[in-house]
């Protein structure tokens, strides 16, 4: 197929846990002690473990591919062996085009050496020739913000500055295939909404990317497909919103092993007209369903539902018991559902939707998802800002100086 | 092969870049600046006439000029040879990130150091021609077989350079290892006293690769005199088996590097 950028067919990878002799004179004794008792070193095939298991994908020229999973679910492992820094163990892929891969942008410098030194080192290490970074160096530098410390080794930098030229310079390559590893949470506020920018233009030039981060608002606003893994597996695959979805799914379930609780919060669901869904435009209207499950009889029940945005800094917060509802009981495994609407005026971010299940009466809070959901707000006007007021301008003309006269006067 | 070579030559800016950053590194904040390049082989020099001159009154003899040149003219490839295995020992572990993060023939890296040990011995080299032109050393058309010798010894290095920083990644303890043998080398290497001053014995010291050509380097440098072409043969074919076999060990070993690191 001439249209595939990247594909990975059945790969495994098998990694060794514990240590591993790295002196001969650690394994020379090692060595000489299996000689005389003929097992020595038999205990290490327990020791071996899965950091991949069966992962086919395949990425199209010009998509932008989103790997979310948690910790330790190989993501990192998949990027290294698609950067062929990490051979598979078993199964094969395929890279078309010219790759580069920003595991860690900042990977080259050297600290004795000078910014712009080091933007010539570290373009030539990530592919780049001499005469590329010559001709970029003046758009490198003034991306980076870096002119007056340009000559300065860096050193002398802040960990801030660091990772700007960093990704400046990462940031210039030019590949057909992009891998990028969570370059995108360096610098400051402004910094990172410049990289993102960035990341878009690199886009819309019809570069392939293949975009790994935690931060699931980048993933979602840059990739149309993604992948999810879990534990070396593919969990799902597919449109990026349905898979995030997945991912916070998977999220919450990591919670519900609590036993002890008389009640808990078994579904939240956050949905539209449409259906269930992540991501909202400004001021649109949301409804959550929050459904709770008793184990053991409940009396004068309430649900608390909240909003929090990115810091985790609570925004909002409303209650089934403030709405008007009464308080309500339940027996053991009955099970009572609430749905709440909400219009959605938010500024554009990611918000985290927290569920509860309380007493006000004793201020008893039997059970407390968070984030229960996680909403993503759109904002295609220009509305900056953690709220959405609905600017409108109304008004706007020259103040005339004998208007100015008369209210001196 | 082919594809092979082919590779290596899309990497060869970052195998410019990196000798390039080793150089500047090395010279930069350090209080002697190119000073340095000679330091190291001017301390061998000045240690062996010392040793001469010891060796000298022993046999009731005055020490001549020719020895002086001599020991002059064998410390700076020494120096270089020491100093390119030193590095190239190193060069993968000081370039962890680099190893883990980013794909690229990881030869590079002792190779490198290599490179950047040989532009120390051209530095040195301009202070030695110095110093043979005050000492009143002649020269003769035997001065061709240098560029053939000092290349010998650039193949040798890379050979060893690459077995060693292979190892060195698997096993930390390699690094001491190495030290120690590059430390008490010189006394198994014609440094400081030539292979004749054993007599018949001479020759099993000869059998040390590095020996016959810092020997050769001497004849043809200093007494103007045509090397031994069967021993040069052997070294030649030593650095190339060095260099054939690391290479082959070191791309053994290069998938696992990542890993093992």
């Amino acid at each position: 197929m001439a249209d595939v950028a990247l594909r990975m067919e059945h790969v495994y990878k098998k990694f060794r846990k514990g240590e591993m002799f790295n002196s001969l004179r650690d394994l020379v004794p090692a060595l000489t002690g299996r000689m005389f008792q003929r097992q020595g070193l038999a205990g290490n095939d327990q020791r071996e473990f899965w950091a991949l298991r069966d992962v086919s994908f395949e990425v199209k020229y010009g998509e932008a591919f989103g790997i979310i999973g948690h910790n330790g679910a190989g993501k990192s492992t998949i990027l290294k062996i698609l950067s062929r820094i990490m051979k598979p163990t078993r199964g094969s892929m395929v890279v078309n085009g010219r790759l580069s891969a920003l595991l860690e942008v900042s990977a080259g410098f050297h600290p004795e050496l000078t910014g712009r030194e080091n933007i010539f080192l570290n373009g030539t290490i990530l592919g780049m020739n001499r005469r590329e970074i010559e001709s970029k160096l003046d758009q490198i530098i003034s991306f980076s913000e870096l002119e007056e410390f340009i000559d300065t080794p860096v050193k002398r930098y802040s960990s801030g500055m660091y990772a700007r030229l960093g990704f400046s310079v990462a940031a210039h390559v030019d590949p057909e295939v992009l891998i990028v590893d969570e370059v995108l949470s360096v610098g400051d506020h402004m910094f990172q909404q410049r990289c993102m920018e960035r990341m878009s233009s690199i886009l819309k030039g019809g570069t392939t990317v293949l975009f790994v981060s935690h931060n699931l608002k980048a993933v979602s606003e840059l990739c149309s497909r993604s992948m999810l893994l879990r534990k070396g597996e593919v969990a799902a695959i597919g449109e990026t919103d349905s898979v995030v979805r997945h991912y916070l799914k998977d999220a919450q379930e990591a919670g519900d092993g609590d036993e002890s609780k008389p009640v808990y919060v078994s579904d939240v669901k956050v949905s539209d007209e449409t259906g269930e869904r992540s991501t909202f435009e400004s001021g649109q209207t949301a409804w959550i369903d929050v459904e709770v499950t008793a184990r053991e009889k409940v009396q004068k029940l309430a649900i608390l539902l909240w909003i929090a945005d990115e810091k985790q800094y609570q925004i909002f917060q409303t209650s089934s018991e403030v709405l008007g509802h009464s308080r309500f009981c339940l027996d053991p495994g009955e099970s009572y559902r609430c749905r709440f609407e909400l219009s959605l005026n938010m500024g554009q971010g990611t918000f985290y939707l927290d569920a509860a299940i309380g007493r006000f009466d004793i201020q008893k809070v039997y059970d407390r998802k968070t984030p229960a959901a996680t909403v993503f707000i759109r904002s295609t006007s220009a509305v900056r800002g953690a709220v959405n007021c609905f600017p409108k301008l109304t008004e706007a003309e020259m103040v005339l100086d004998s208007r100015l006269e008369e209210r001196h006067a | 092969m082919r594809g092979y070579l082919q590779e290596l030559n899309k990497y060869r800016g970052l195998f410019w870049m990196l000798t390039y950053r080793d150089v500047k590194v090395r010279y930069k904040q350090s209080l002697m600046g190119f000073m340095w390049a000679i330091l190291m082989p001017v301390l061998v020099v000045v240690s062996g006439v010392g040793v001469r001159y010891a060796y000298a009154l022993a046999a009731h003899r005055l020490l001549n000029k020719a020895d002086v040149a001599s020991v002059a003219v064998k410390a700076l490839p020494w120096a270089f040879l020491v100093s390119s295995i030193r590095f190239s020992c190193n060069s993968l572990l000081s370039n962890q990130n680099l190893v883990t993060k980013i794909y690229f023939p990881k030869e590079i890296f002792p190779l490198a150091a290599v490179m950047a040990s040989l532009f120390d011995l051209f530095v040195a080299s301009g202070a030695l021609l110095i110093f043979l032109f005050v000492m009143q050393v002649g020269w003769s058309m035997q001065l061709l077989w240098v560029p053939l010798l000092l290349g010998t010894i650039v193949v040798l290095a890379c050979g060893i350079g690459m077995i060693v920083s292979a190892a060195g990644l698997f096993f930390r303890d390699v690094k001491y290892i190495v030290e120690i043998l590059l430390t008490f080398g010189i006394f198994f290497t014609p440094v400081f006293y030539d292979t004749r001053m054993f007599g018949d014995q001479g020759k099993w010291l000869l059998l040390n690769p590095v020996a016959p050509l810092l020997e050769s380097l001497s004849a043809c440098v200093t007494h103007q005199q045509p090397p031994d072409p069967g021993w040069i043969a052997y070294s030649l074919g030593f650095a190339m088996t060095a260099l054939v076999g690391g290479h082959l060990f070191f791309k053994h070993l290069e998938p696992a590097f990542a890993e093992s690191i």
